[in-house]
C-alpha cells in the first residue's frame, strides 16, 4: 500500500483568468476515491511543496454515481468522480492521478463547469410528458414489462454531461445538442402518453444542432457511466426523423 | 396591487412537486436551490414509495392500514390527521406520477408491480428498478421544466438560501440568498415562502445522506425563530458501508436472502476475514436472539451492532464495522437474487462481495424531526382540510414546510418507502394551502413592502458574512465538523445515555467557541465552497445542540430514541400467571410513560441554547398502544393491553353515562 497518494489538478480562479497545475501530496487511506481525496485537500489545502493555497473546488452531491454532478476528468477519461477509486486509478498510472475539469463546457471555477447547455437542450426537445394537470384522473397507461425494460435504462441518465464531453462534434464550431437529450427524445417518444407529442420533438432534432450533427464516433456510449445505448438511441431517432421528413413533406 | 410572488427552496421531490403545482394553479414560483434540482439529494432513494393498491386491498389492506402501519411504526409520535390524509392520497400519487411517465416494474400484464417492505405485511411499495428516488425526480423534474418554458417558474439553481426575511409584524415577506458562484447576496422578496431543504444527515459527520444534506437551511430558519420539532427522532438504518467519504446503503435484502453477521470471537485476531474458521468466528445476532437470527428489527440490529463495535470487536482498526457475510451463498444464486446491490458494493469498494465478507456499520439515514408545521383537521374526515391556510404553515405566518424538512409525518420512526410519500403529499397539498393563505392577504404584496426591510436584512448577511472572513484564529472548519460528526454519532444516535449526551451538549459549545475562531482558507469572491461549507457549519451546530438537547430531555425509549436506563423491561416470567402480572405492570408503566412522554419536542432557538417545550400529539384516531415489535413477552403484552383498555373503556362509559349525559 502506497503511504501517499500523488494528484496533479488542473486550476483556474475564474472563468477569465488562467490555468494553472497544482500537485497536491495526501495521506493514503484505504478504500479512497476521487471524491475523498478532494475532500482531503479541502480539509487541508497545502501543495506538494508545503505551499498553502485554496481549496480545489469541485461538484459533487450524492456520491453514489446517480446525481451525475462530479463528472470530471481523471487520468484523461471522463468519469464520475465518486466511482473513480483510488486503487484503480494507481494501478492505471502508479505515479499520480491527474484530475482536470471537462473541456466541453464554460469552466465556473478548477472543477466546475457550467452544463446548463444540458438543461436547455431538454427544454428545446420538450423531454417530458404533456400531461393534461395533476388531479386525479386515474392511472397512467398500462405498459408492459418489455416496454418498460427498455425505457428503464433510458429514464437513468442524469445529465452527467460524460457523453458531450467524449463526443467529437461538440466544439466551439458546433451547437450540437448532444447523445443525452436526443436519447431523452426516444424514451418519450417510445411512451404512451409522451408519443402524442413526438412530432413536436422530431421538428426539434431536425433543426441545426440536432441529430444531424452526429458524426457517429460512437465515443458516447462507452464513457457513460450509466451504460445507456445511447447509440441505439441515436438509431432510433434517425429512422423516426426520416420517417416525420417524408410525413411532413406529403402532407405539405 | 403586484402580482403575489412565491418563493420554494429547494427541488428534491417536496420542492418540485410544491412548484409545479403552484405553478398548475396560476402562481408565478421561484424556485432556489443549492445546485440544479435534478441533482438533489431524492435520487439516493432505492427502495420504492407506499400506497394501498388493488393487490393489497384484496388481501385485507386499506388506506386505514397504511395509516395504522405509519402511525405504529412512528411510536404514536405524529399528528394522526396529517397522516391519515396522506395514506388516503397514497394511490392517487402513485396514479399522478404514472401519468407522468415514471417507469415503475411493470406484472406481466403490464400494471404495476409491489413489493414488500419493512413495518407491514402488505406488499404496497411501487418501485422503479433500484433507483425509485431517481426516477420520481426526474418525472417531476421534467413537470417543472416544461413550467419554466411557460415562464411560470423562474429557477435559481446557484442560490443558497440564508435566511428568511420576517417584517415587523412577524410576517414571512421572502428570503435572502446568495448566488454561489458570483457570491453576490440578494433578497427575493416573496409573500409566501416554502422551505423543501431536506434533512440533515451531515451534522452526524457520514452519513447516507448527500452532501447537501447540512440541514444549514433549516437551522437557518430556526434561527430566525422558527420553531424545530422532534429533533431527536433521527433514523439510523443497520447496514450502511462506510467508506473514506460516505456511507452508502446496504439493503436489507443481503440479510433475507441468508447473509450472516460477524466479528471475530478474539477482538484481537488480526487474520484477513476469510482465515477465521468458523468456530472462531462470533454470529453474535444468531446467538442472541435465535429465533430472528440476522433478521432481527433493524433498530435492534442497529444496537446489536453498534454495542459489539463499542466493546472492541471492530472488525475494521480505524473505525467501527462488522462482517456481512454472503460468500457461503453459491455464487449462482447470489447474482440472480441480489445482483443490483452487490454491485454497489463492488463499484464502489472495489472488492468482490461473492469472494469477501462486506464490512458494514449502521449509518445516519434520516431526519424524522423537522420545522413544526400546522395543520387544519377536516371534522367529517378526520382526516385534513385541503386547501386550509395552515397545512404545512410554520409557526412564522407565510413561511412553509414541507418534504424531510418538516417534522409532519413519521413520528418517532419512520416506516421504509414511506418518505417520498410524504415527500410528494406535502408538496402538493401545500399549494392549496398556500393560494388560499395569499387570498386572505389582501393588505399589500411583498414588493410593497418597504425596500429597508429587504436592504436591512441583506446587510445582516453581508455583515455576518464579513465576521466570518475576518476572524481571527487557527482553527480548521473541516476539523470541528469531524469533531461534531464524532460526538454526534457517539453519543446521540443508536444507545442514548444522558451522561453522555450533557457531555457532547458541552462539547457543542466548546465548539462553538471554537468555530468563533475558525480561519478560511480562501478568500475569493467567487464560487467560494470553502466559505459556504464554514458558515454552514455554524448552522450545524446550532441545529445540533436542538437535537441533542430534546435527547437529552426526554427520559424514554420511543422509537429511534433509545435509552436504555428508562427501557421497560418484558415480561420473562415462566409460569403464566406471574408472566401475566408482570405484562400488567409492563402496561400500567408504558401508559405512565405515554401521560408524561407522548409529546412533540418543540425546540425555540435561543443564542444560550435552545429552549424546549412540549406540546400535545393529536391521537384521536388510532389510540396509542404497545409498540412490541420484537419485544421479549411481545405476545402476552398485546393480550393484557387489550384487556387494559376494554376495561378502561368500559369505565370511561361508565363515567361518561353518568356525568355526561347530554344537557
Ligand atoms: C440512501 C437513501 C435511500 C433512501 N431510500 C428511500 C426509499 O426507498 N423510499 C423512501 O420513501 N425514502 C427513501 N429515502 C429517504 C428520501 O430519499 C428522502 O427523505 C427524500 O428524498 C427527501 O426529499 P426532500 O424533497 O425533502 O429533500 P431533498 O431531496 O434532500 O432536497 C433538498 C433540496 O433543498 C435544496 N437545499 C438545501 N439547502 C439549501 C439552501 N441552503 N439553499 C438552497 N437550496 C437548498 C437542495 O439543493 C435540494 O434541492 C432514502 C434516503 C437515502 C439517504
Ligand atoms: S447519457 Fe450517460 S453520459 Fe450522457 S449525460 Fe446521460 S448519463 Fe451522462
Amino acid at each position: 500500500m502506497p503511504r501517499f497518494v500523488t494528484l496533479t489538478i488542473q486550476r483556474q480562479d475564474r472563468p477569465e483568468t488562467r490555468r494553472y497545475w497544482q500537485t497536491f501530496c495526501i495521506p493514503y487511506v484505504e478504500q479512497m476515491n476521487v471524491i475523498s481525496c478532494l475532500q482531503a485537500i479541502a480539509a487541508d489545502p497545502t501543495t506538494a511543496d508545503g505551499e498553502a493555497t485554496t481549496p480545489v473546488a469541485w461538484d459533487c452531491n450524492c456520491l453514489e454515481e446517480v446525481c451525475g454532478a462530479c463528472s470530471m476528468n481523471i487520468n484523461g477519461r471522463v468519469r464520475q468522480a465518486c466511482t473513480a477509486l483510488v486503487d484503480a486509478l494507481l494501478e492505471e498510472n502508479p505515479n499520480e492521478i491527474r484530475l482536470e475539469p471537462m473541456s466541453k463546457f464554460p469552466i465556473v471555477r478548477d472543477l466546475i463547469v457550467d452544463r446548463s447547455r444540458m438543461f436547455d437542450a431538454l427544454k428545446r426537445v420538450r423531454a417530458w410528458i404533456p400531461v393534461d394537470g395533476y388531479y386525479h384522473i386515474g392511472p397512467g397507461p398500462r405498459i408492459s414489462p418489455r416496454q418498460q425494460e427498455e425505457a428503464y435504462p433510458l429514464t437513468r441518465c442524469m445529465t452527467c454531461g460524460c457523453c458531450l464531453e467524449a463526443c467529437p462534434q461538440i466544439n466551439n464550431a458546433s451547437d450540437f445538442i448532444g447523445a443525452a437529450a436526443i436519447s431523452q427524445v426516444i424514451l418519450f417518444n417510445d411512451h404512451p402518453t409522451g408519443k402524442l407529442i413526438a412530432h413536436e420533438r422530431l421538428d426539434a432534432i431536425m433543426e441545426p444542432g440536432g441529430i444531424t450533427e452526429c458524426g457517429n464516433a460512437q465515443n458516447c456510449v462507452k464513457v457513460c457511466p450509466k451504460d445507456i445505448p445511447l447509440t441505439d438511441s441515436i438509431a432510433k431517432a434517425g429512422r423516426q426523423t426520416s420517417i416525420h421528413a417524408i410525413t411532413r413533406w406529403l402532407s405539405r | 396591487m403586484a402580482e403575489q410572488r412565491v418563493v420554494v427552496i429547494g427541488g428534491g421531490l417536496a420542492g418540485l412537486a410544491a412548484t409545479m403545482r403552484l405553478a398548475e394553479s396560476g402562481r408565478t414560483v421561484d424556485l432556489l436551490s443549492l445546485g440544479p434540482v435534478k441533482r438533489s439529494h431524492s435520487v439516493c432513494a432505492q427502495g420504492g414509495i407506499n400506497a394501498v393498491n388493488a393487490v393489497t386491498r384484496q388481501l385485507g389492506d386499506s388506506e386505514w392500514k397504511h395509516f395504522d402501519d405509519t402511525v405504529y411504526g412512528g411510536d404514536f409520535l405524529q399528528h394522526q390527521p396529517p397522516v391519515k390524509e396522506m395514506c388516503d392520497w397514497g394511490p392517487k400519487i402513485i396514479d399522478l406520477l404514472d401519468r407522468l411517465g415514471v417507469m415503475f416494474n411493470r406484472t406481466p400484464e403490464g400494471h404495476r408491480d409491489y413489493r414488500r417492505f419493512g413495518g407491514t405485511l402488505f406488499p404496497r411499495t411501487a418501485f422503479a428498478g433500484a433507483t425509485t428516488g431517481q426516477q420520481l425526480l426526474y418525472a417531476l423534474d421534467e413537470q417543472v421544466r416544461w413550467w419554466e418554458t411557460e415562464n411560470r417558474v423562474y429557477k435559481h439553481e446557484m442560490a443558497e438560501f440564508l435566511g428568511p426575511v420576517i417584517d415587523e409584524q412577524g410576517i414571512c415577506r421572502g428570503v435572502v440568498a446568495q448566488d454561489t458562484c458570483t457570491m453576490v447576496i440578494r433578497a427575493f422578496p416573496a409573500d409566501a415562502v416554502v422551505l423543501a431543504t431536506g434533512g440533515c444527515g451531515l451534522i452526524f459527520g457520514k452519513s447516507t445522506n448527500s452532501m447537501a444534506c447540512t440541514g444549514a437551511a433549516n437551522a437557518r430558519a430556526y434561527r430566525a425563530g422558527v420553531h424545530y420539532a422532534n429533533g431527536e427522532f433521527v433514523q439510523v438504518h443497520p447496514t450502511a458501508i462506510p467508506a473514506a467519504d460516505k456511507l452508502r446503503l446496504m439493503s436489507e435484502s443481503a440479510r433475507g436472502e441468508g447473509g450472516r453477521v460477524w466479528v471475530p470471537r478474539d477482538p484481537k485476531d488480526a487474520r484477513s476475514a476469510r482465515e477465521i474458521p468458523d468456530g472462531e468466528r462470533w454470529y453474535f445476532l444468531e446467538e442472541r436472539y435465535p429465533q430472528y437470527g440476522n433478521l432481527v428489527p433493524r433498530d435492534i440490529a442497529t444496537r446489536e451492532i453498534f454495542s459489539v463495535c463499542r466493546e472492541g470487536y471492530s472488525v475494521d482498526p480505524h473505525g467501527y464495522a462488522v462482517y456481512l457475510d454472503l460468500t457461503h451463498i453459491p455464487r449462482a444464486d447470489l447474482d440472480r437474487k441480489l445482483a443490483g446491490i452487490l454491485e454497489i458494493y463492488e463499484k464502489f469498494q472495489g472488492v468482490d462481495p461473492r469472494d469477501e465478507p462486506m464490512k458494514i456499520f449502521p449509518g445516519v439515514h434520516y431526519t424524522m424531526g423537522g420545522l413544526w408545521c400546522g395543520y387544519e383537521v377536516d371534522p367529517h374526515t378526520g382526516g385534513l382540510k385541503i386547501g386550509a391556510p395552515a397545512n404545512q404553515m410554520t409557526n412564522i405566518p407565510g413561511l412553509y414546510a414541507i418534504g424531510e424538512a418538516d417534522y409532519q409525518y413519521h413520528g418517532a420512526n419512520r416506516l421504509g418507502a414511506n418518505s417520498l410519500l410524504s415527500c410528494i403529499f406535502a408538496g402538493l397539498i401545500v399549494s392549496p394551502s398556500i393560494n388560499a393563505y395569499l387570498g386572505n392577504l389582501s393588505r399589500k404584496t411583498a414588493a410593497d413592502s418597504p425596500s429597508s426591510l429587504f436592504e436591512h436584512e441583506v446587510e445582516r448577511h453581508q455583515e455576518a458574512e464579513h465576521r466570518l472572513r475576518n476572524a481571527t484564529g487557527h482553527e480548521n472548519p473541516y476539523t470541528i465538523h469531524r469533531e461534531l460528526g464524532e460526538t454526534m454519532t457517539r453519543d446521540v444516535t443508536v444507545v442514548r445515555h444522558n451522561k453522555n449526551i450533557a457531555e457532547t451538549l458541552s462539547t457543542l459549545d466548546e465548539l462553538t467557541d471554537r468555530y468563533r475562531h475558525v480561519r478560511l482558507s480562501d478568500a475569493a469572491d467567487w464560487a467560494n465552497q470553502h466559505l459556504a461549507f464554514t458558515r454552514a457549519l455554524g448552522d450545524m451546530l446550532e441545529l445540533a445542540k436542538a437535537i441533542a438537547k430534546g435527547a437529552l430531555l426526554r427520559d424514554e425509549c420511543r422509537g429511534a430514541h433509545y435509552k436504555p436506563e428508562f427501557e421497560i423491561p418484558g415480561p420473562d416470567a415462566t409460569d403464566q400467571d406471574t408472566l401475566r402480572r408482570q405484562a400488567r405492570q409492563w402496561c400500567e408503566r408504558f401508559r405512565a410513560r405515554n401521560e408524561q412522554w407522548l409529546k412533540t419536542t418543540v425546540a425555540e432557538y435561543h443564542p444560550a441554547g435552545p429552549a424546549i417545550r412540549y406540546e400535545e400529539v393529536d391521537t384521536s384516531l388510532i389510540p396509542p398502544r404497545p409498540r412490541t415489535y420484537g419485544l421479549k413477552g411481545a405476545g402476552v403484552i398485546d393480550d393484557v393491553w387489550k384487556v387494559m383498555e376494554a376495561e378502561r373503556s368500559t369505565a370511561e362509559q361508565r363515567y361518561m353515562g353518568s356525568a355526561g349525559a347530554p344537557q
